[in-house]
């Protein structure tokens, strides 16, 4: 058993640069140039560092030394300080290096497929034109020595990666690809020398070389291999453009001067300019200018949204006509863009249960191929034709190069990294690989009303008095009574009162009656301010006003009664629009197949009239918050599989009870993370958009799972010769070489078809 | 031909003997973080044993630069991370129950385990 210290050693070995690592920290409230002598001197106190020098204008610290960053961050914070990395931050550099990896590495392939082909090829011609490459007199026991010896050139300089791997995962007691292609080769090439060096062992029918299919194997792999990394570069192509809207500097304001320094050093409340025509850095609230701001690049959203003081703006973002300066509020990792990148790289990396499977054979795969390679083996032995031992070899060796565990543990997660990216383009941010399959199969959509279907944000449309006051001072004490409340009917009251100027009066015990209402008491009036339970309740006489109330409640109004002193004085209704696109979303659902629910804590009539206007016939009224989930429940009961839309604000256990959640934003707030697909745009075709790309990824994921079962349940046993007693065919192993290489590319390719999806399709 | 067979049989037998049977040694964490190579189709060490119910820190060390040794997948904990080339890339993992967890490349060829053992 290796110790710890085994470990520690290895890795002191294996990063001898590191003693002398430098590293970098940004330093925040840091105020006063004094500062500097004592954040140095507090660092420099902590063991193995050997300098800390900090630029206080940049507000950045190098440190170098061996010391963990998390040590040199605590000996930061006791100084009174704080301070963070910039490692981890810079996403656009890490892609870069990756890139450059992959590039190498492609290069490195082709190199060694050239190399192994331009041997193989003339072994192939060779072995077609002329015939058979047979061992019979000492010229040709000479000149195919030194084949054989420049086959052995190839296995080392271009196969030697698969031998390699394949002997460090044997003593790991592994195995994997690599076993099987060193295997697969290695068998081929030592009993070509065995049949050059002792031939007489051989039966003479047997006397065959196969350097030809060393090579040629050995070259096929290392195209398959190189075009595989092409492939899967494209398939990260949505998180390589989410990485790109990232801004590479930001001009901050510091001390009076304006700097421009790389986006990793900005802190939180930093003052920062952006011109027109530039991208904002980092997110935070306009403190001034004016200008409008193109966001479609992380909601969708394709018109240009206006930003002013006090409104939030976000990294990543376009800022398209005038100037603004902005405070900084949410800096590296925090801002909503590299929270956004994050998310999407996690969801990319899971895998839906659909994978599982896959999964399981992919760990017990290469073992069992090899022990089919023993048994075709030993039946071509016992029962095959002379000669045995040449069909035994090439049996063998075939089953080994043919089979293809890279397909099967492939299929799945090219199609997720896709998928996922996919949806992340049209404003979608989906969480996990389980959440993508589950989202494929909803066959049933509640639609919270408010702010889903709506636009969330409810006008006064009438006041119909009931008694002497006027409009005016019923709105100012409904609007006084309301002023701390957040429902949304509550807000636009106290805008309708806003809108007339009209001055809000202090309220005592003010009261919220969860699903009736609200009660309290303004300027000395009792005020009461709900639907009909809460009038009911509390014994104030509405009996005719009832039908008022319907006929508003039927033109997709919400009325809500208001009585001043027990008495009823007025209906004041309020009407929250559909979004504009709504109607055309809803459809799409539908036509999906799709049963749309709609539910609400509106009155039964005012709710029959908003679905009839969405085109929803089946919905839920007046029902409380906290009864949400269990509307999700009876859908379930009835065997479908619900999705729940919200806002996420006061329906998170009904996000949370659905099979998924959709939580819906509006603009860039991901705080909404826990929901299971988050819509960063405030449409409803997001919804759509989200199952369309969920269903598209879970077919090309069946394609693939199919393609690569199917391809090694049946080429497994053409290889090992099941058709040769019916119609003499047994496989060759170039071929077989051929089919392994292309298998997983294929795999790759399919995946990649995905990068065409068109999500919105309205 | 009788003796070929039983030596066909008895590879069948060092095959599963070896890659499914036999459990090779592994890795446990004191109070360093433990540093995972991934080289040449294999993690090493591939096997490490880990405190139940306390959080740990692995620091995997990526020298191959084939896209298969690219991403580490640790599918019971929900945790899957790129591992740049020739950089030291620490994952942190939430306190575990005890139990066997394993990790493994996105293509399960790559694989390892981790050994989640209570404290005695």
């Amino acid at each position: 058993m290796a110790s710890v210290q085994d470990q520690e050693q290895c890795h002191s070995h294996a990063q001898p640069g590191q003693s002398a690592a430098r590293r970098e920290l940004l330093i925040e409230g840091a105020g006063c140039a004094s500062c500097v002598g004592k954040i140095e001197k507090a660092l420099k106190q902590v063991p193995g560092v050997q300098d800390a020098v900090m630029n206080f204008a940049q507000r950045t610290v190098t440190v170098t030394g061996d010391a963990a960053e998390a040590q040199l961050i605590k000996a930061v914070e006791a100084a009174g300080y704080n301070a963070r990395g910039t490692e981890a931050e810079a996403e656009s550099d890490l892609l870069a290096e990756k890139e450059q990896a992959d590039w190498a590495y492609y290069k490195r392939l082709m190199r060694e497929m050239a190399i192994a082909l331009a041997l193989g090829i003339p072994l192939m011609i060779y072995s077609i034109v002329v015939g058979e490459m047979t061992v019979t007199t000492n010229l040709e026991r000479l000149a195919w020595l030194l084949v054989g010896l420049l086959t052995l050139g190839v296995m080392l300089f271009s196969g030697r990666h698969f031998y390699v791997g394949a002997w460090k995962s044997f003593l790991n007691h592994s195995a994997n690809m690599d076993t099987l292609i060193a295997l697969g080769t290695g068998t081929a090439w030592l009993y070509s020398m065995v049949v050059v060096f002792f031939p007489q062992a051989v039966p003479e029918m047997a006397r065959h070389v196969y350097f030809e299919a060393t090579a040629m194997i050995i070259g096929l792999i290392d195209l398959g291999l190189a075009l595989e990394v092409k492939a899967r570069g494209r398939t990260s192509e949505a998180i390589k453009r989410l990485i790109g809207l990232q801004a590479k500097t930001a001009r901050v304001i510091r001390d009076g001067q304006e700097l421009d320094i790389p986006i990793e050093q900005v802190l939180a409340d930093d003052r920062v300019r952006v011109r027109p025509g530039e991208k904002i850095p980092v997110d935070g609230v306009v403190t001034d200018g004016h200008s409008a701001v193109d966001e479609s690049m992380l909601t969708g959203e394709p018109m240009p949204v206006e930003k002013g003081v006090d409104d939030e703006v976000v990294g990543g973002t376009l800022n398209k006509t005038g100037s603004l300066v902005f405070r900084a509020t949410r800096v590296g990792k925090d801002t909503a863009l590299a929270r956004i990148i994050q998310m999407v790289k996690r969801a990319q990396n899971s895998k839906p249960p659909i994978g599982r499977l896959a999964d399981l054979i992919a760990g017990y795969f290469v073992p069992v191929i090899m022990i089919i390679a023993v048994l075709s083996a030993l039946a071509w032995l016992n029962f095959g034709p002379e000669p045995a031992i040449a069909f035994a070899i090439v049996s063998a060796t075939t089953v080994l190069i043919i089979a293809c565990p890279c397909a099967l543990g492939l299929a799945t997660p090219m199609s997720v990294m896709v998928g996922v990216g996919k949806a992340a383009e049209a404003g979608v941010l989906i969480r996990n690989g389980e959440a993508l399959q589950t989202a494929s199969k909803i066959s049933a959509m509640i639609l919270d009303k408010t702010g889903t279907i709506t636009e969330g944000t409810p006008r006064v449309t009438e006041i119909h008095r009931t008694a002497q006051r006027s409009e005016a001072q019923l709105l100012q004490l409904a609007a006084s009574l309301e002023a701390g409340s957040e429902h949304p009917l509550a807000v636009s009251i106290a805008e309708s009162a806003r809108a007339r100027s009209l001055p809000l009066d202090a309220v005592e015990q003010f009261q919220a009656l969860a699903g009736q209402g609200v009660r309290g008491r303004v300027n000395g009036h009792a005020l009461l301010f709900g639907n009909e339970k809460l009038m009911r309740g509390a014994g104030v006489e509405i009996a005719g006003q009832v039908d008022r109330a319907q006929q508003l409640a039927a033109q997709a109004q919400t009325p809500m009664y208001f009585a001043v002193d027990g008495q009823l004085e007025a209906i004041i209704a309020v009407a929250d629009p559909l979004k504009e696109d709504s109607i055309a979303a809803i459809k799409r659902l539908q036509d999906d197949g799709i049963r749309v629910v709609m539910l609400t804590g509106d009155n039964r009539a005012t709710a029959e009239a908003v679905a009839a206007k969405a085109g929803i016939s089946e919905f839920f009224a007046e029902v409380l918050p906290e009864d949400k989930a269990g509307k999700v429940v009876e859908l379930q009961r009835q065997g479908e599989v619900v999705g729940m839309t919200g806002d996420g604000i006061n329906d998170a256990p009904a996000l949370a009870q659905a099979d998924v959640g959709f939580a819906i934003g509006t603009g860039t707030d991901v705080a909404i993370e826990s929901a299971d697909v988050t819509l960063m745009r405030g449409s409803l075709h997001g919804l759509a958009d989200a199952i369309a790309v969920s269903r598209a990824t879970l077919r090309n994921i069946k394609q693939n799972l199919f393609g690569a079962f199917i391809y090694n349940v049946a080429g497994v046993p053409f290889a090992a010769g099941v058709l040769y007693p019916f119609f003499g065919l047994l496989l060759s192993p170039v071929i077989a070489g051929a089919a392994m290489a292309f298998s997983s590319l294929t795999v790759v390719s399919n995946a990649n078809r995905l990068r065409l999806f068109k999500a919105q399709q309205h | 031909m009788v003796l070929v067979n039983i030596l066909g049989l008895l590879l069948i037998g060092l095959i599963v003997w070896w890659f499914w049977l036999y459990k090779p040694g592994e890795a446990s964490a004191g109070d360093g973080a433990i540093t995972v190579i991934v080289e040449d189709g294999v993690y090493q060490p591939a096997r490490i044993r880990l405190p139940a119910g306390q959080p740990a820190t692995l620091r995997f060390l990526r020298r191959d630069a084939s896209p298969c040794a690219g991403t580490v997948v640790f599918a019971d904990l929900d945790i899957s991370e790129e591992l740049p080339v020739d950089k030291v890339k620490e994952i942190s993992l939430p306190p575990q129950p005890p139990g066997t967890y394993a990790f493994t490349c996105q293509m399960q060829m790559y694989r390892g385990e981790l050994l989640v053992e209570a404290q005695s």
